[in-house]
């Protein structure tokens, strides 16, 4: 599989004959289209609303967020775009999509105000932020401002589902990772996955909504998906290991074993108390 | 770029985030055009509470558009609706009550009115965003994010 992130950064990979070539070729719209029904459905949004696109390119999802079809759920929604890329714009203003654009960088942060929109989508986008184009920024960083950036702009309660192509675990990890730290409740979601068609879901929640428990819920309704939760659980305040006592002593023997020494064996008299002499 | 969305944008420079001089930016230059677009009273009703409505009367001032009064219309005033609506379902008629003056003038100036070239410059650090064929150039050199 090509990875064009690896190549080019993205406003320049964009260009005027691949925006086109992305844009008119029906099998990208086919893909496109049904990522984007799959984020509306994770977003499940009841009334019309304002929604945020990063990474719109040519307004491929956008035309689907603003048509009145009974495919969109709460529709039509007025929605709002941002691309780094010239050229994917000038298609989208070509097409006269609904939706405004803004030429920006998701990397340098999101330029509104706190609480402005009722949800987000990204379909292919976050990807390129992994990529840092010169010295004086790291993916690190660009992530952690997109997502901070992303956080304060959705409203208490609001939904965001971003589809990105992961190179790899690390980089899933680092994404997610990053959208926990900016404060965002979490979870990936993977359509087919293992096979050459995998898609994964960046489904993020901002606190404060109807969410029944935690990100889990959101998927409560949806048929055909396993949860997986690998968040680390909390130890039990009650049951922690004292220095000194049984497991404490186990630990550390099982420890040292690992390390090569020398370790007596363990008995029913391991860690126990002695008697008192007299 | 529609006025709505307008009322939502900031400086995007990281030292405005914090400084309240970053919101409103203020229009310069500006060439308006009128989008028809069709009334959608849900998403008004959804969106409208949000809107800063100091900021958007300064900015139609700015714009030369009709200046809007000091206090924001109750939603009562707005969407008659929820009445009338009442009343509708009771008579079993479909509610769809005709929208009131009040929101088809809010819809033609959130929605239809739409910038279309000129400069948004932030209030606080003065940095100009060039709006050109409606869209804004949000992109900022390194030394300043």
């Amino acid at each position: 599989m090509s990875r064009p992130e690896d190549t080019l950064p993205p406003d320049l990979f964009y260009n005027d004959s691949e925006s086109r070539k992305y844009t008119t070729s029906s099998r990208i719209q086919h893909i496109q289209s049904n990522m984007t029904h799959r984020a509306l459905s994770l977003l499940s949004l009841t009334h019309p609303s304002l929604i945020l696109d990063i990474g719109c390119g040519s307004g491929l999802s956008g035309e689907i967020l603003s048509s009145p079809d009974p495919d969109t759920p709460g529709g039509p929604h007025i929605w709002i775009g941002m691309d780094i890329s010239a050229s994917m714009l000038a298609v989208a203003l070509e097409k006269e999509v609904e939706g405004d654009l803004f030429l920006a960088d998701a990397g340098q942060g999101v330029p509104f105000r706190p609480g402005t929109f009722d949800a987000a989508i990204s379909i292919s986008a976050v990807q390129w932020l992994c990529n840092a184009e010169t010295s004086d920024e790291s993916p690190a960083g660009r992530l952690s401002r997109f997502f901070a950036g992303l956080y304060g702009s959705l409203r208490r309660g609001g939904r965001a589902v971003c589809q990105f192509y992961p190179k790899n675990d690390e980089q899933k990890k680092m994404i997610s990772s990053a959208a926990v730290r900016a404060g965002f409740g979490a979870g990936l979601l993977e359509d087919d996955p293992g096979t050459k068609s995998a898609k994964t879901y960046l489904v993020l929640t901002v606190g404060g909504g109807q969410l029944d428990g935690d990100i889990t819920g959101v998927v409560s309704g949806i048929e055909g998906v396993d949860v997986i939760d690998s968040r680390r659980k909390h130890r039990e305040k009650g049951r922690r290991e004292v220095k000194g006592g049984k497991a404490w002593i186990m630990r550390k023997k099982e420890q040292m074993e690992r390390k090569g020494k020398v370790v007596k064996a363990n008995s029913k008299y391991t860690g126990r108390k002695r008697n008192i002499a007299f | 770029m529609k006025i709505l969305t307008l009322n939502f944008l900031t400086c995007a420079r990281k030292a405005c985030k914090a400084e309240p001089a970053a919101f409103p930016l203020h229009p310069r230059d500006a060439e308006l055009e009128i989008v028809e677009a069709e009334l959608n009273t849900e998403f008004l009703r959804n969106v409208l509470p949000r809107v800063e409505w100091e900021a958007l009367r300064v900015v139609t001032e700015e714009l030369g558009l009709p200046s809007l009064p000091n206090v924001a219309p109750e939603p009562d005033a707005i969407f008659p609706a929820a009445s009338t609506a009442a009343a509708a379902t009771a008579n079993e008629t479909p509610a769809n009550p005709a929208p009131t003056q009040l929101l088809q003038d809010l819809h033609h100036l959130l929605l239809e009115t739409t910038i279309l070239s000129g400069k948004l410059v932030c209030g606080n650090c003065g940095h100009e965003y060039a709006v050109k064929e409606g869209i804004a150039n949000f992109l900022l050199p390194s030394h300043l994010v």
